[in-house]
């Protein structure tokens, strides 16, 4: 809808809720971190002193210096540019299986939670795989698929849609119940609005949560994957394959682990803290307390 | 008055399944409903006056419950008859909120919370009348103000948790309004919010019934509203019409044991008349099941022997009708 006149007034919706989501400086540092993080990433190209694959292999191992900022590894390349182009990957294939996974998970859950024939099977394939640990599963879906950075986006997807599903299962359960969807009803409106529109918009804010918990899991464990061999090819840099490629120089050259160690630390310690912020705010109870 | 009826329920029984196999909370129900003419439905919590509202806008719950017997002829707009009891989706969809609206009783939940009462009245509008973006939130703003909410065109902007319950249930009208219904079924509309309130949002719908000419069936539990508000009653007991009339004599005259009980109940009545300022008998267990005689017998002061083992019939005595073996001496 177009902005209205009443967005002349001291505080409108969208305002407020940053206004009050920012006023805690912990979840204020996590979005600006956040925030650096994918406009490093989206403008890699720009930022990048070096190119992140050429090899110098008369400055191998070097510490960090004015060159090569944070040092270079055991082929000479840039770590400061690898770190920038692998949180592309990195961030890039976070982002997709967010996407993935809420899209479909959301569809799966909308439905689960509305047509109680669907919620006895869907639920029962929901239960089986959240019953296998996250990490044995991809690792055994990349080793079945192969590994490449689709699979393991399609892998980590398959690990998370299901969390997506019971939250948003559980969230519709609720909002099933409430008059308005009957109401919406009693006015004639098609049962395909009502789920898409009625329904989906009230479960949103756990969707919006929970995405930002899955982004950060799955950035964790592409590179716990990559680390241990079973991800994304050690060709193309991601926080993960940098680490798995540099830990046998880690004693002679902290910094070709510590670097993107840090990257990843911070910015899933970032998604986190802005999920909690997030969800305090999202939800009315935690929301008072606050 | 026209006449053929808006609505007309013959013989409505509704059975729904549970765990303890089935139970019928509507059973053999008539009532008609005019246009330009408010009948109100009372009777107490689980006396079958929502279950039947429901059946007509064809909102029971499929999977636990059924339409056993009767029929619910509705007078559309294009002159034909549909019965609603066997009516296809796509055509219950069609009149819903087309021709037939709903107001509900809470109105803090009735409305959608995360869109704006513009958007939520320019849905139907669009859904119903074909209007585009811009001449639906026109209309939005237009039954807002129908329905007396102080500078509308803002207010279309407003989420529900903006407004108080009162304006909020003047939204509801609004939406419910906003296609030009030709029978309106308020359930208990007015339950929700204070007195004050109450009497204002009843004095809107009396209105907009003037106005535009529609039938509203109105339950409620409140005879008081029935006074203000109903050209007909029926009062329901444990599924049961057991009296319907004209509201004047019913007030006036009301032949029912059932009906007396529920007027002596009423404070100002008890006032005009303390020494006779009768308590109705509690609800001896469960009302639901009955087997033989009548409903009411098991908290009818009047009740002989007889009640207990044949249930009476409905009697028709000049423009009202009674379900009573005794109301003849008792009157």
């Amino acid at each position: 809808m177009a902005a209205s006149l009443s967005s002349v007034m001291p505080a409108t919706g969208a305002a407020l809720f940053f206004r009050r989501l920012f006023r805690r400086k912990l979840v204020l540092a996590a979005a600006i971190i956040l925030l650096i993080a994918i406009v490093a990433a989206l403008f890699a190209a720009l930022i990048t002193p070096f190119d992140p694959g050429a090899m110098r292999v008369a400055r191998r191992l070097r510490a960090p210096d004015g060159v090569n900022w944070f040092g270079t590894d055991e082929l000479g390349r840039d770590v400061f540019s690898r770190i920038i182009w692998g949180g592309r990957a990195s961030l890039g294939i976070g982002a997709a299986v967010v996407i993935f996974s809420v899209s479909i998970g959301g569809l799966l859950g909308l439905l689960a939670g509305y047509f109680r024939r669907l919620d006895a099977v869907i639920m029962r394939i929901v239960d089986a795989l959240m019953a296998l640990p996250d990490i044995l599963l991809a690792i055994f879906l990349v080793a079945v698929l192969g590994a490449s950075a689709f699979n393991v986006i399609l892998a980590l997807a398959i690990v998370y849609t299901p969390r997506v599903i019971r939250v948003v299962r559980a969230s519709t359960l609720v909002v099933r119940e409430l008059p308005f969807v009957e109401a919406a009803r009693a006015l004639g409106v098609s049962l395909h609005r009502i789920l898409f529109v009625h329904v989906l918009l009230n479960v949103a804010s756990p969707i919006l949560v929970q995405a930002t918990f899955i982004f950060a899991y799955a950035v964790l464990a592409e590179a716990g994957l990559s680390f241990l061999g079973a991800g994304v090819p050690p060709d193309i840099p991601t926080w993960g394959t940098m680490i798995a490629s540099g830990q046998q120089y880690a004693d002679r050259a902290f910094w070709v682990v510590l670097f993107p160690g840090l990257a990843i630390v911070l910015v899933a310690l970032s998604l986190q803290i802005l999920g909690d912020g997030l969800r305090d705010m999202l939800d009315p109870k935690l929301r008072k307390a606050l | 008055m026209e006449s053929a009826p808006l609505l007309e329920i013959t013989d409505l029984s509704v059975t729904f399944r549970g765990e303890a196999g089935e139970s019928t909370p509507v059973r053999g129900v008539s009532l008609s409903v005019n246009a330009n003419e408010t009948h109100a439905v009372v009777g107490e919590s689980g006396s079958g006056k929502s279950v039947t509202s429901l059946a007509v806008m064809g909102l029971l719950p499929k999977a636990s419950s059924r339409i056993s017997g009767g029929a619910i002829r509705y007078r559309r707009r294009d002159g034909l008859t549909s019965d609603l009891a066997h009516a296809s989706d796509g055509e219950m969809r069609r009149l819903r909120g087309a021709e037939i609206a709903m107001i509900f009783q809470e109105p803090m939940t009735s409305l959608n919370p995360v869109l704006t009462i513009g958007e939520q009245i320019a849905e139907a509008v669009r859904l119903h009348l074909g209007y585009d973006r811009a001449r639906a939130k026109a209309r939005a703003v237009e039954m807002l103000a129908l329905v007396e909410i102080p500078d509308a065109a803002r207010r279309a902007d407003d989420y529900p948790h903006h407004m108080s319950g009162g304006m909020r249930q003047r939204a509801m009208i609004a939406l419910a309004m906003s296609c030009n219904p030709a029978l309106l079924i308020a359930d208990e509309p007015t339950t929700a919010l204070d007195v004050t309130i109450q009497a204002q949002v009843l004095k809107l719908i009396d209105r907009l019934r003037l106005e535009t000419g529609m039938g509203v069936l109105f339950i409620t539990h409140n005879l008081g509203v029935v006074a203000e508000i109903a050209n007909r009653v029926s009062v329901f007991y444990a599924g049961e019409v057991v009296e319907s009339a004209e509201k004047r004599p019913l007030f006036h005259a009301p032949r029912h044991p059932y009906t007396r009980a529920l007027l002596d109940c009423l404070p100002a009545r008890a006032k005009r008349d303390e020494n006779n300022r009768r308590i109705l008998n509690p609800i001896p267990g469960q009302v639901a099941p009955v087997k033989a005689g009548c409903g009411f017998a098991p908290r009818c002061v009047h009740a002989r022997a007889w009640c207990h083992e044949v249930a009476p019939a409905l009697e028709a005595e000049d423009g009202r009708v009674i379900r009573c073996h005794r109301w003849q001496e008792v009157a």
